[in-house]
């Protein structure tokens, strides 16, 4: 077995038994980024410099004894979406195209400090709006279980990455279902968790009160590591939650027995693949047969979920994305005449067609006469949803469902259908909506290609879907791989 | 016919806490351009708002001293719009959930009382500062422009009158009573000058006696009170015009510049387009919520407001309602005034008298505040005392107060280098009040044959004489003496 297809804590006992040393590791998944990444298309920028000094600094610490974290020396990618001191930061963006930001987001420096080695930042759906990577203003990145098909979005980069051992873990961040999508799609553990629980500082925003940091990672065991790290009160984030934070890796442990499993039948319901509807019914079945209580339950009014997301997100990201008008950083139209032909031009040629057409539903959705019927719908439609989980959570301690309501599809098949394109996250959207965790974990596949469970708990309830995605794992034994390759 | 005119003010006043709204920026006016920014206040991507403590204090304790309600539930929201001295594109305010409601301030015009409405205080970020290069310094037609990001994020505080205002005297005296509370409260040095102070005025005039409103016009670039008496005169006076002849299509819903040079108003073609501010609650700030006892508390901590310091001048001082008025119309002032009684210990009037008299003059010719000036009120009041001491006469101490206003020199030091002490001496005022007898033997004459004002021209000679040193009262004494012998 090749160092860069271990996992973090695989990793870490042969840095601290000083069997290989980081340097090692970051030259074996640099090697394997040289390999393959021409047909993944994983990264954005590849920061090699970065790289090789932080493992410096990671074998500098162990050579002197010092205590190292299970995070130092190991290879991490960033979605683009993260701000990296001196490090390009498109956001998957012609008009970030040039962006260097002058600070680093707290989740990377949380990240840094411990120790961790940077391989690059990722590529993503612009402004991490989309579910396919497609909507990037570089290049799509290709699934690795498939090269035709779509590694999901928005932070597809960063689940190739790990899909395809280019890197050990990486991170994205998740508005509507951008971490779990593109994690069930590429067959690996991804997590979106509860909103506030990870600081959004030098996070770019692109919906404010749905957008979550979260990791990627190979096993739920590495996702629980990571998230030891990630979750730290931040005073630079009004709305970063400050809680005593218990060792997600110590409570890791392999019992379902009492668990309670509702089962929405909103969410297994049509519009879902029959043929992933049956693998995660089997994964249902792997929790009843170790000891869980699966029951069937419902959200009622989750079928406007989607439609509240569509009004309340852009709403949102049209305010958020105002910032990009040419005049302080990022890319500017040249010889502009005026004031507002700059404006205009900078935005019509450095956005793409997915971000200009949700700025417009956003501005639409807000505007004087509109915004009762519109925005202050959707925050009712909110309301009532989050009600419909808290209600659900008297009965479960978590919820299951499909991550995904299909397995990846083919590059190009729905970019001329947004609508269709938007359905990817209908079972992952309400849990945004909610601010509450998830996370998707591989539980099989369907014409070989990957199927996600997701599994959402009450908010803070990060204890408990690690648990029983760590049961669901242990008991599943799902030990496919992709292979790079096309498939017909 | 004859028109009432409604007028609403806007003012702003820029907080002055050490940091910036939602960073940790300091505040300090006239560094240089863009050294006091950060990630936050330059609005670069991914970083969030954190609100400032204090400026949600001193907001909440400016509603409390103008007799506001403070809810105990207020949010921040996103005034959306387009424009380059804005580093998000949005500024980050407060729309239907203020912290402040449904507040006054009870105004003493010189011949009545009235009551002005606040409808309501919210808090905002300041804007950063754009310069214009080339073209005639406004956007439009320059070459370039250059943008200082510094003011950019400083908290600001929105009053907002309701439409209670009727004359511009009335603008004024609301703005400056504003302004004394303000600073009072420490919260804000309301320096119009400095652009700490901004007001704006809303302004229609309808049939006296009517109830209807006609059409507003908002005017800007009010840079003083005096601009903004003066700007609402002329509106008035432009509005009435129209009606008048019969043109009210002039008067149109619009914002006018007021050009202080010119002494008139104009369209201000700026705004090329509607705005729609797509205000939203915004997303990176979590509500404020207050208990009743911290309100409370922070209306314990009010310090004493001008209306209250009137007050207390009346009955401590037994000042004139008038004098006590414009005593307290600045903290500054009050401040000068009770420090000065204090030192003087002599009758406060006197003090009164010379602070709205002599010293307003020179104020007032010099545009400087009562804080900007060498004058302290130990000079004020040694000078009270030469006064009183017979050293100097009271016609020398007004000689002297510009002296000492503009060199800050004490009164007792102007006196000895000039030789203005007064000429106390009998010996020697009743010589001179001979030599003015010895001369003016005609006028001596028309006093004995009753001429009364003969008197007064005799004083006037001896005082001539002494130039102007003589112990007046000495030398009426001695004159009568001298005349009735
Ligand atoms: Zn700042």
């Amino acid at each position: 077995m090749e160092l860069y297809q271990m996992t973090i804590h695989e990793l870490h006992e042969k840095l601290l038994n000083k069997e290989v040393s980081a340097k090692e590791i970051t030259d074996s998944v640099f090697s394997r980024i040289e390999e393959v990444e021409d047909k993944v298309k994983s990264y954005l920028t590849i920061t090699k410099d970065v790289a090789l000094e932080q493992a410096k600094l990671a074998d500098e610490k162990i050579a002197a004894g010092g205590k190292v974290g299970p995070l130092a020396g190991i290879p991490t990618a960033i979605k683009d979406v993260m701000c990296t001191r001196g490090v390009r930061t498109t956001c998957g963006s012609k008009i970030l195209d040039n962006f260097i930001p002058v600070y680093t987001s707290t989740a990377v420096q949380n990240l840094f400090d411990e120790g961790i080695v940077m391989t690059g930042k990722t590529n993503m759906d612009e402004f991490a709006m989309g579910s396919s990577t497609e909507n990037s203003g570089f290049f799509p990145t290709r699934n690795p279980w498939d090269l035709e098909r779509v590694p999901g979005g928005s932070s597809g980069g960063s689940a190739a990455a790990v899909a395809a051992d280019e890197a050990v873990f990486s991170l994205g961040s998740d508005t509507g279902g951008s971490i779990r999508q593109p994690a069930a799609l590429c067959g690996i553990v991804g997590m979106k968790p509860t909103y506030g629980l990870v600081s959004r500082y030098g996070l770019v925003a692109f919906a404010s009160s749905l957008d979550q940091i979260g990791p990627f990672t190979k096993d739920v065991t590495d996702c629980a590591i990571v998230l030891n790290h990630l979750v730290r009160h931040d005073p630079m984030d009004s709305t970063s939650v400050k809680i005593d934070r218990p060792d997600y890796k110590e409570i890791l442990i392999n019992d379902l027995k009492g668990v309670r499993v509702g089962v929405p039948k909103e969410l297994m319901a049509e519009g879902i693949d029959p043929k992933v509807k049956k693998v995660v019914e089997d994964a249902i079945k792997v929790l009843a047969d170790n000891g869980a209580i699966v029951a069937e339950t419902s959200l009622p009014n989750l079928e406007y979920g989607l439609s509240a997301y569509y009004i309340i997100a852009p709403a949102e990201a049209s305010s958020n994305l105002a910032r990009f008008d040419g005049v302080r950083y990022g890319y500017r139209a040249p010889d502009p005449d005026d004031l507002m032909d700059m404006y205009m031009r900078t935005r019509t040629e450095g956005f793409g067609d997915e971000v200009k057409r949700r700025i417009m539903l956003g501005t639409y959705a807000l505007s004087a006469g509109y915004y009762e019927a519109y925005y202050g719908k959707a925050q009712k439609v909110r309301t009532l949803i989050v009600r419909d989980f808290n209600k659900a959570f008297e009965d479960f301690d978590v919820l299951v469902s499909p991550t995904s309501p299909t397995v990846a599809f083919k590059i190009g098949e729905k970019v001329a259908n947004p609508l269709q394109m938007y359905l990817s996250d209908i079972c992952t959207i309400p849990v945004n909506l909610a601010g509450l965790p998830g996370i998707s974990v591989p539980c099989g596949t369907v014409d070989g290609l990957p199927v996600g469970l997701q599994i959402i708990g009450k908010a803070l309830g990060e204890e408990t879907i690690l648990r029983v995605a760590y049961s669901f794992e242990q008991n599943f034994n799902w030990s496919e791989k992709p292979k790079l390759e096309t498939r017909d | 016919m004859e028109y009432e005119s409604v007028i609403g003010l806007e003012i702003h006043a820029e907080l002055n806490t050490e940091s910036k709204m939602f960073c940790g920026c300091g505040t300090h006016f006239g560094e240089a351009p863009n050294t006091q920014t950060c990630p936050v206040c330059l609005g670069l991507p991914g970083s969030l708002p954190v609100a400032n403590a204090k400026a949600i204090e001193y907001v909440i304790k400016s509603g409390l001293a103008v007799g506001c309600g403070i809810n105990l539930y207020s949010i921040f929201h996103r005034k959306n719009y387009f424009y380059p001295d804005m580093p998000k594109d949005y500024q980050i305010s407060q729309y239907d959930q203020p912290l402040c409601i449904n507040g006054f301030i009870d105004l003493d015009m010189n011949d009545y009382q009235t009551r002005i409405g606040i409808t309501r205080i919210h808090l905002e970020e300041d804007t950063g500062k754009l310069i214009h290069i080339g073209g005639a310094g406004r956007i439009a037609g320059a070459k370039y422009s250059l943008v200082d990001f510094n003011r950019a994020g400083v908290p600001l505080m929105e009053i907002v009158s309701e439409p209670d205002i009727r004359t511009p005297e009335e603008a004024k005296a609301y703005a400056q009573k504003l302004r004394a509370v303000l600073i009072t409260l420490g919260v804000s040095d309301c320096s119009m000058e400095k652009g700490s102070m901004r007001v704006d005025a809303n302004i229609s005039i309808r049939p006296k006696g009517s109830t209807g409103l006609g059409v507003k016009t908002e005017l800007k670039n009010l840079n003083s009170f005096r601009s903004l008496q003066r700007a609402l005169a002329y509106e008035i006076e432009r509005q009435a015009k129209a009606l008048n002849e019969g043109k009210p299509e002039e008067i149109v819903q619009e914002t006018r510049h007021w050009d202080e040079a010119k002494g008139a108003t104009s369209t201000l073609r700026t705004k090329e387009y509607a705005h729609d501010y797509r205000y939203f609650p915004d997303p990176d700030l979590v509500p404020m919520e207050f208990d009743i006892a911290y309100i409370d508390f922070l209306r314990s901590q009010l310090p004493e407001l001008p209306n209250e310091r009137k007050q207390r001048f009346i009955k401590e001082y037994g000042l004139p309602v008038h004098e006590a008025n414009l005593l307290t119309e600045s903290k500054a002032m009050g401040d000068f005034f009770e420090e000065t009684a204090k030192l003087y210990k002599g009758d406060p009037k006197a003090v009164a008298n010379w602070m709205l008299g002599d010293m307003s003059y020179y104020l007032n010719t010099e545009g400087l505040e009562i804080d900007e000036t060498a004058v302290t009120p130990k000079h004020l009041a040694e000078l009270l005392k030469l006064i009183d001491k017979g050293v100097i006469s009271g016609k020398i101490a007004k000689e002297i107060f510009p002296e000492m206003f503009e060199t800050g020199k004490l009164p007792q030091v102007i006196v000895e280098e000039k030789g203005m002490t007064q000429i106390s001496d009998e010996a020697e005022i009743s010589k001179i009040i001979d030599m003015v007898l010895e001369e003016n033997t005609s006028t001596v004459e028309e006093y004995r044959a009753g001429k009364d004002k003969a008197f007064g021209f005799l004083i006037g000679q001896a005082m001539r004489l002494t130039r102007g040193r003589g112990n007046p009262q000495l030398i009426n004494r001695l004159l009568r003496e001298k005349l009735q012998a």
